[in-house]
């Protein structure tokens, strides 16, 4: 199992490579120079170099006591990925990969950017590494996520508005790639999620799955034993790969995958890939996906713009075929609660994304017995979130 | 025999290039292109791209994506691509059609139904610019059984993977002129010359260039070295221009007749 996926990037059915032919070249040239660096030891010292000394790795790994209180059943752990530099595990991801386009000779890095988390992370990195960076945002995106624009400006990175189609993360993953097929000599593209083409969903994993392992370790440390089940927000899936990922041979720990269902999975406002997609070709994968019936992708909804993305990562969707990760939708409503929820009792404000993870708990915890370990990715910070939160509250006290 | 096969047979005999267009199916709405279509050809268009509109044009520049926009905003599906390739026959259109689709809508059909539906419909070719060969064997024989050529695109990047593309190719060898998206430009690939020797010198089959291509100029240039040259997003361009004569019912002909010129002007 571990060894997916195979050497055309399939995971079972999915994954593969749905590319324009003029990208194939760079996307074997990056297989390749990741194959090569990934093997040579200096390149993964400096890559935990940064984590550690940059990022600030380990992120703990902390028992909730108020909320499993509060919830009355299994014992919550949260995995801090909150706590990271740029207040997400995106940056894993963009540090990884930055590292890999300078060794590759690669001076300039593209990204795509929803709600601006990969894209700040990427900012960070390029200016950390000296390398020019272009973030391609959806306009719609870029009205909702002012600040995070403004501090990837900040952080000399160019904000491209993205213009095409529905104006947001989707279509800033198309003009990503059309723009990197035009200029593959000398630019890296910087994916942020666990998505697209391979070898991207390898590479994101790997670079992720630090999240897991050290998960795995903490728990080990902590408890004396595996967690029961693990819990992860997915919308790529890119935060939920890493946490999941060492945990795939260990058969008695449940992989819960949370996506978002928005005003609900029976409306048409949701991003509940698995629960209401069809297999399909996306952005260069197999994999499930919101459609019509023919074929056309059709545009995704979510409160947090981090999970809303018509599709999800090809390795979620074998995980869900084989029935290793089972995978549950949580509305706006259920994650605006949840993150109040956290806040209140534990004095951590998620992101709006993280905060879909808390609710599926929420749910969960209650019905399991005392003894059960469940551990959350709490993958990022709520304070890009705050000004919408309020929008949505009312800026009242609830 | 497909009608590709024999209209390259044809222009070869008398030493001409086949004139490509490209169109969106339904831009701006699906009785418009059959129309177009016929204009088309009396403008001496030799084989004709019908574009099925797509939601997420990966390999398409913002000329192209404006029309799928346009036409997926009256629900245009491949299947009501497939009626207009017919309607256009119906109409007396003689030449060769090839269907470019992204691969998902295709993969919803089905892909033994859809072959199947191909030729029900008179399509002959078919171009899925998202499919690579390392994805596209299954596709390969089915189109194969069904007498449909899968034509490949060659990138000037494509290096080592040329032989391997063209191995299985049929109908003709579609290279493309830059790296980047459809669209017009000024300025091709360095090299493209060359390129074009190279993928010729590599197969039997006949050579055509696209992306970018857009003025009588350009055509000039490639007809000089290739079989055939496709001109897609300047035509599209030149029907958005054209939009509001072809929706007007007094005016209509008149924008039909800036098209078909357009066209005409393209070929000697």
């Amino acid at each position: 199992m571990t060894q997916l996926p195979d050497k055309n990037g399939r995971f079972g059915d999915f994954g593969g490579r749905y590319v324009p032919e003029t990208l194939m070249n760079a996307l074997i040239e990056l297989e390749e120079a990741y194959n090569q660096y990934s093997q040579e030891p200096d390149f993964q010292e400096e890559i935990n170099y940064l984590l550690k000394q940059y990022s600030g790795r380990e992120t703990p790994l902390f028992y909730a006591e108020r909320l499993t209180e509060h919830l009355g059943g299994a014992k919550i752990y949260l995995k801090r990925e909150d706590l990271n530099h740029t207040g997400a595990h995106k940056i894993n991801n963009a540090i990884g990969q930055g590292i890999l386009a300078k060794r590759m000779g690669k001076r300039k890095v593209i990204a795509e950017t929803g709600a601006g988390q990969h894209g700040v992370a990427t900012a960070t990195v390029a200016a950390l590494l000296g390398l020019e960076c272009k973030v391609f945002m959806g306009e719609e995106d870029m009205k909702r996520q002012q600040l995070n624009v403004f501090r990837m400006k900040l952080l000399g990175a160019e904000v491209v508005p993205v213009l095409s189609g529905t104006r947001t993360l989707k279509d800033a993953c198309n003009e990503t790639l059309r723009y990197w097929v035009s200029n593959v000599h000398d630019t890296f593209y910087i994916l942020g999620s666990a998505t697209g083409p391979h070898p991207y969903p390898l590479m994101v994993r790997n670079f992720q799955r630090i999240i897991g392992d050290e998960t795995r370790r903490q728990i080990l440390e902590q408890e004396g034993r595996l967690p029961d089940l693990v819990v992860a927000a997915v919308g790529g899936g890119s935060n939920a790969i890493g946490m999941f990922y060492p945990f795939i041979e260990d058969t008695s720990v449940k992989l819960l995958g949370v996506e978002a269902a928005g005003h609900g999975v029976d409306t048409e406002y949701h991003a509940a890939t698995m629960t209401k997609g069809t297999k399909g070709v996306f952005q260069g994968s197999m994999s499930y996906l919101l459609q019509d019936a023919f074929g056309q992708v059709l545009p995704a909804h979510s409160i947090s713009a981090g999970l809303d993305y018509p599709g999800i990562g090809p390795e979620h969707s074998y995980l869900k075929d084989i029935e290793r990760a089972r995978y549950a939708p949580i509305t706006d409503q259920e994650a605006l609660d949840a993150l109040q929820l956290l806040s209140k009792t534990e004095g951590i404000i998620p992101a709006l994304e993280s905060a879909h993870a808390v609710a599926q708990v929420v749910k969960e915890a209650p019905l399991l017995p005392s003894d059960h370990i469940i551990v959350i990715c709490l993958s990022g910070r709520g304070d890009k979130d705050v000004e919408s939160i309020m929008g949505y509250l009312g800026g009242a006290e609830s | 025999m497909n009608l590709i096969d024999q209209k390259f047979a044809d222009l070869k005999k008398t030493g001409q290039t086949a004139l490509i267009p490209f169109l969106t199916v339904g831009d701006p709405d699906l009785d418009t292109t059959v129309e177009l279509i016929v204009q088309v050809e009396a403008a001496g268009a030799d084989i004709l791209e019908l574009g099925v509109p797509y939601s997420d044009p990966l390999a398409d520049g913002p000329v192209i994506q404006r029309a799928s926009e346009r036409a997926l905003a009256s629900s245009v599906t491949i299947g009501t691509c497939l009626d207009v390739a017919q309607k256009a026959r119906a109409r007396g259109v003689r030449m060769p059609f090839v269907l470019f689709t992204y691969f998902n809508p295709v993969l919803q059909v089905g892909l033994e139904t859809f072959f199947k539906k191909l030729g029900e419909n008179g399509i002959s070719g078919i171009i899925i610019p998202d499919l690579p060969i390392e994805e596209s064997s299954e596709v390969a024989k089915l189109a194969q059984k069904a007498g449909i050529h899968l034509v490949p695109l060659v990138a000037p990047t494509s290096n080592e993977r040329i032989s391997r593309i063209l191995a299985n190719a049929r109908g003709f060898i579609y290279c493309v002129s830059s790296l980047g998206v459809t669209g017009e430009r000024s300025s091709f690939h360095e090299g493209v010359e060359q390129f074009i020797e190279q993928v010729k010198s590599q197969s039997s089959l006949p050579v055509a260039i696209g992306f970018g291509i857009s003025s009588r100029e350009q055509v000039e240039r490639f007809s000089a070295i290739c079989d055939g040259v496709v001109v897609g997003s300047a035509i599209v361009r030149k029907i958005e221009e054209t939009i509001p004569l072809l929706q007007d019912s007094e005016q209509r002909e008149q924008g039909l007749l800036q098209i078909r010129e357009f066209v005409a002007q393209l070929k000697d």
